[in-house]
């Protein structure tokens, strides 16, 4: 059992846990991810570490619920604990000195950007971090990535906080700064937000790094579930991932892919409020 | 009265009792029923108690079969589980997936000519199964070596492994990867075959003699080998990871939806138990008309899996003869009871599309079998012109497994074959000192059995190793 040593609500359905995980918090590097499963029945999801402490033995988790498993999860608070978490997974970030380097976080893909911002300010880079969502509920994190970048923008689509407009619109007013010239892109976010960010850094030839969230059972290479297609090849993302080069990810794919099980998770939800229904009762 | 070898030689072998392939096939209840204490006895009686017997030095793990055998006749079946687990600390899992017609039973004189051998397997079976729900057994420690020994994996090679060395006195941990124990055992092989309360109890067991295991650790990423020997204290390490690394055939259409590697549709269904969703969290498509390829027991396993999830229509595509077949006869046999159809001499080329991006058909070519090649069956030759089309909106490939680099990648020191595989000598010592290695790391994919045969043969090297290191 995994104890959840303290938990916080970042959004609506944003919340942020630490928990003990000592084995998971000695090796762990920006960029990598567990899989959690909350108990015996339960299924095996991926979660990047957005934070962990060696010497307190604690790793962060930031969740957001949108299936069952995410919604159950983030109804825990401290005190509660979750039966499995394995880890750490898939490749750490090539933390490199690019000069400028931009860090842009799409809704709850600011947890996966958040602990490269760290990373890449350590190694001497000027770090400008885009967090964006939809409305501003949906914003998170701006607080903790001012502690770790120069500087940071927060983008809303409908205007209602900060800069009106995608993070892909901000990009690309970054873009067009000769000034500050950008050495490289890392993003993580809903699949048409990494898209529309690579599509515009393609033709500018700005190394643009993506880290994907294919559906995985493993984590261990194993499977093959989490297979995405890179240029020709096809590669796990759980063992070659989860970062690639953004300019070689067949996006459509992978969005396709990740809808494979939506019916069984509507199944899923509509058992589960059910359930809780009848609690309430 | 002990019978005379005559009146044993009488004796017809008896047939493992079954459940009807229409009822089996609509669930996961386990096929085989297993014997009673009467037929058990009778068929031990067969055993005609041969002073050489051939039977033990074709056992991987050298079972005393004749000793268990005679036991079982005369009705001590203490005796007989005594005997049984002594060389054998997964009988409850061996005596349902191990190959013991290519094994015991293929050298039994029983055999010979129109004969039918001692059904060994199903008495093995049949004294776990007792020793599991009747033996009390006590377990008293044996003196501490003072020696740590690291596992990697927890499917058959590694528990062996660590039952052997937890009995000689030395500190047995076992790292498993995944959350629950088993490897292979639990994510592969479906519960019709080798329910999970079986793997349950014979892993608790080997708790209870003193093995400590650890899961949600995977070797590689959590620790490296060298942490595990520099850091955490471990005199020896024995890689037992198995061959999780799926092979796909890399061909058009390969990443539809609908398409899965065997590992993974069967960890969904064995390891997750995606077949009692949503009851169980984790989902799995379930084909109205599946396509499974591959003519291995795990291709097996796959098809009669679809088919407990409700294919109308389960077929199993492979492109030798059924007399090519590396899958069991009775694994073959049983999936033909249930209706699997089988499509041979043909392989898929390309799937296809439906609008919405889900596998809607298998296009496959007719093949037939020409000059044997390397592995002594005949290689099979497409025949031009002959494609043609299976409808499906389910596809397993089940063509094999290779090597999993996660953990090799990560300890550079120790040699691998061009196939990734780890390269032992014969105790099982891999180039790097004090790393041992077996089962199908090193093996390639292989069966339950042999991976034991190594996991013990590793076993003994170890304790040498260590005794050595002690006298140093």
């Amino acid at each position: 059992m995994f104890r959840i040593l303290d938990a916080k609500q970042l959004a609506s359905d944003v919340k942020w846990f630490r928990i003990e995980a000592p084995l998971v918090a000695k090796h762990r590097k920006p960029g990598q991810f567990v899989i959690i499963c909350l108990d015996e029945t339960g299924e095996r999801i991926p979660l990047t570490v957005a934070d962990s402490d060696p010497e307190k033995g604690t790793i962060e988790l930031i969740v957001k619920a949108i299936g069952k498993t995410t919604m159950v999860l983030c109804r825990k608070e401290k005190g509660d604990s979750i039966a499995h978490v394995m880890g750490p997974l898939g490749r750490p970030t090539d933390i490199e000195k690019v000069g400028h380097a931009v860090v842009v976080g799409g809704g709850v893909g600011t947890a996966v950007i958040y602990p490269l911002a760290q990373a890449l300010r350590e190694a001497g880079n000027y770090v400008s971090a885009i967090t964006g969502g939809r409305t501003k509920d949906l914003v998170v994190l701006e607080e903790e990535l001012e502690k770790v970048s120069d500087v940071v923008y927060a983008t809303t689509d409908d205007g209602s906080y900060g800069f009106k407009g995608t993070v892909a619109d901000k990009l690309v007013e970054l873009l067009e700064d000769k000034e500050r010239p950008i050495g490289a892109i890392y993003c993580a976010g809903p699949v048409p937000m990494m898209r529309a960010i690579a599509e515009l850094t393609k033709p500018r030839g700005i190394k643009t790094i993506v880290s994907l969230n294919p559906i995985m059972v493993d984590g261990t290479g194993m499977c093959g579930g989490c297979r995405v297609t890179i240029g020709e090849e096809t590669k796990f993302a759980c063992v070659d991932g989860p970062e690639f080069d953004g300019h070689e990810v067949n996006f459509d794919e992978l969005w396709d892919r990740l809808s494979a099980y939506h019916k069984q998770e509507r199944v899923s939800l509509e058992r589960m409020e059910h359930e809780c229904e009848l609690d309430a009762q | 009265m002990a019978l005379t070898p005559k009146e044993r030689m009488k004796i017809q072998r008896q047939d493992m009792p079954e459940r009807e392939p229409g009822v089996r096939n609509q669930d996961f209840k386990e096929v085989n029923v297993g014997f009673d204490l009467k037929l058990a006895q009778l068929e031990a009686e067969r055993c005609i108690q041969c002073k050489e017997a051939k039977c033990i030095d074709d056992c991987p793990v050298e079972i005393d079969i004749p000793l268990f055998l005679e036991h079982i006749a005369n009705g001590d079946l203490k005796s007989a589980a005594e005997v049984l687990l002594k060389d054998n600390a997964l009988p409850g899992i061996t005596g349902r997936v191990c190959p013991q017609e290519e094994q015991c039973e293929k050298v039994c004189v029983r055999g010979k000519g129109k004969g039918c051998p001692v059904a060994i397997g199903h008495l093995e079976r049949f004294i776990a199964d007792w020793a599991r729900e009747n033996l009390d057994e006590k377990f008293t420690p044996p003196e501490p070596t003072g020696y740590k020994v690291a596992i990697v994996g927890s499917g058959p090679a590694g528990l062996t492994t660590a039952g052997e060395l937890t009995k000689k006195g030395h500190d047995v941990t076992v790292f498993e990867a995944l959350h629950t124990p088993g490897g292979v055992l639990t994510y592969g092989i479906p519960e019709f075959r080798l329910p999970n309360e079986i793997i349950d109890a014979e892993v608790d067991r080997l708790r209870r003699m003193g093995v400590k295991i650890i899961c949600n650790v995977v070797i590689g990423r959590t620790f490296t080998i060298d942490e595990l020997m520099n850091e955490e204290g471990f005199h020896a390490v024995f890689v037992a990871n198995g061959a999780g690394l799926p092979v796909f055939m890399n061909i058009p259409g390969e990443n539809l939806k609908g398409v899965y590697s065997a590992n993974e549709y069967l960890t969904r269904s064995n390891l997750m138990r995606a077949y009692r969703f949503p009851d169980y969290d984790t989902p799995i498509i379930h084909g109205e008309k599946a396509v499974v390829i591959g003519g291995g027991n795990t291709a097996m396993d796959s098809v009669r899996t679809a088919k407990r999830l409700g294919a109308k229509q389960a077929t199993l595509v492979y492109r030798r003869s059924r007399a090519e077949m590396p899958a069991r006869n009775e694994e073959i046999h049983h999936a033909e009871e249930e209706g699997i159809i089988f499509k041979l001499l043909c392989s898929p080329v390309r799937f296809l599309s439906s609008e919405d991006g889900w596998v809607c058909g298998c296009e496959c070519i007719e093949m037939e079998l020409g000059e044997p090649d390397a592995s002594g069956r005949r290689r099979p030759v497409p025949i031009k012109g002959s494609e043609f089309i299976i409808e499906c909106d389910l596809v397993v490939e089940a063509i094999g497994t290779g090597a999993n680099p996660l953990l090799t990648s990560t300890t550079p020191d120790i040699e691998l074959n061009r196939w990734g595989n780890i390269i032992v000598d014969e105790k099982g010592m891999t180039s790097k000192a004090g790393v041992f290695a077996g089962g199908d790391i090193t093996r390639g994919g292989a069966t339950v059995i042999l991976a034991m045969g190594d996991g013990k043969k590793a076993a003994a090297a170890i304790d040498r190793y260590l005794c050595e290191k002690a006298a140093k």
